[in-house]
């Protein structure tokens, strides 16, 4: 690999040689480390100093809870879409690959289609979305909010700015879904499917740790 | 369709996108995508074994996540085909995001009597 500049009809020459754009979703991933560091730091310093429930993997009952309250966490269906976000991130790096190989032998058939595939992770972004409030909304009637106690807070604001980076994950993709719609993409946009997938796969690694740290580790 | 997915087509600028070798085949995507199921599957039984009340269960999951987690950067996002400069970005704000997260666990006593 070459470091000195690079003159392409895709960029204009850098000193690295490489895309401003590409070392811009790379610094750009680094920061998201630090901040989602940040509130996982939150999350597991506050668990286990509730005062009142429910709690995440133990039972509250009375005089501590008014009611009976069963563990709130339910791992069953945390599982499943934390399964599908996996998948979301396999079909991503299929659209890669079929926005690379475009027009070549072998892409003509619909598992060469970048647009089954994008549409496929954003479909699957969509349906983790709908998993999550499913969740939230069960934890409402439970008599879980953001202002019930610290596991609560925490537990919000964390899965909540996960939700929201999917939710500009999703709109990412259905954006790139209608420009390959209207004018095709192909391998001089590699570059733009890159970029989003490489945000995608970062939103994936981090649920990859929320899930571990918070619902499975009592 | 192994070899459809290899990353060599010449209209595609791989010096700017900092690629120094070819992507995953499509059977390697597969193959990647099926251990990340089967951790996953292993994490959510170890969750419902004995093993729960074990030493070695907190380890062992933040293993399986770590090795997941691994999979995913080193595969999906073709940090371990990319430049460099893309590995120094991300691991150098991971490496001072994970001393923070450790230090504060520290600083909060979540270490203490163990």
């Amino acid at each position: 690999m070459t470091t000195a500049a690079v003159a392409s009809h895709a960029h204009p020459p850098t000193s690295t040689g490489l895309d401003h754009r590409k070392i811009a979703i790379w610094a750009f991933i680094g920061s998201e480390c630090m901040l989602f560091a940040s509130l996982i730091s939150t999350y597991l310093i506050y668990k286990g100093r509730s005062v009142n429930g429910p709690f995440p993997h133990e039972a509250c009952n009375p005089p501590l809870c008014a009611t009976p309250l069963k563990p709130i966490l339910n791992i069953p269906v945390t599982s499943i879409s934390t399964f599908v976000l996996l998948m979301s991130s396999l079909a991503m790096v299929l659209a890669l690959a079929a926005v690379e190989n475009k027009g070549k032998p072998g892409y003509e058939g619909i598992f060469g289609s970048s647009k089954l595939w994008l549409m496929m992770t954003a479909i699957l972004g969509t349906t983790f979305l709908g998993f999550q409030a499913y969740e939230f909304t069960s934890f409402v009637h439970e008599g879980l909010t953001i202002r019930t106690n610290l596991f609560g807070s925490s537990f919000f604001t964390l899965t909540g700015f996960h939700g929201a980076h999917v939710t500009a994950g999703v709109l990412w993709l259905l954006t790139l879904f209608a420009i390959d719609v209207k004018r095709g993409l192909g391998p001089k946009d590699a570059l733009l499917v890159d970029i989003s997938a490489l945000y995608w796969h970062f939103v994936d690694v981090v649920w990859i740790a929320i899930f571990t740290l918070v619902y499975l580790i009592k | 369709m192994a070899d459809q997915f290899r990353h060599t087509n010449p209209d595609i600028d791989v010096h700017a996108m900092g690629e120094m070798h070819e992507h995953p085949t499509w059977k390697e995507y597969k193959w990647v995508a099926l251990i990340l199921t089967l951790i996953t599957v292993a994490e959510v039984w170890v969750y419902y074994t004995p093993l729960q009340n074990s030493p070695v269960f907190v380890p062992l999951l933040l293993i399986m996540s770590a090795v997941k987690f691994a999979i995913v950067v080193l595969f999906y996002m073709h940090l371990k085909y990319d430049h460099r400069i893309f590995k120094a970005l991300f691991t150098g704000p991971l490496i001072i995001a994970m001393a923070t997260l450790v230090s504060l666990l520290f600083l909060f006593g979540k270490f203490a009597g163990r």
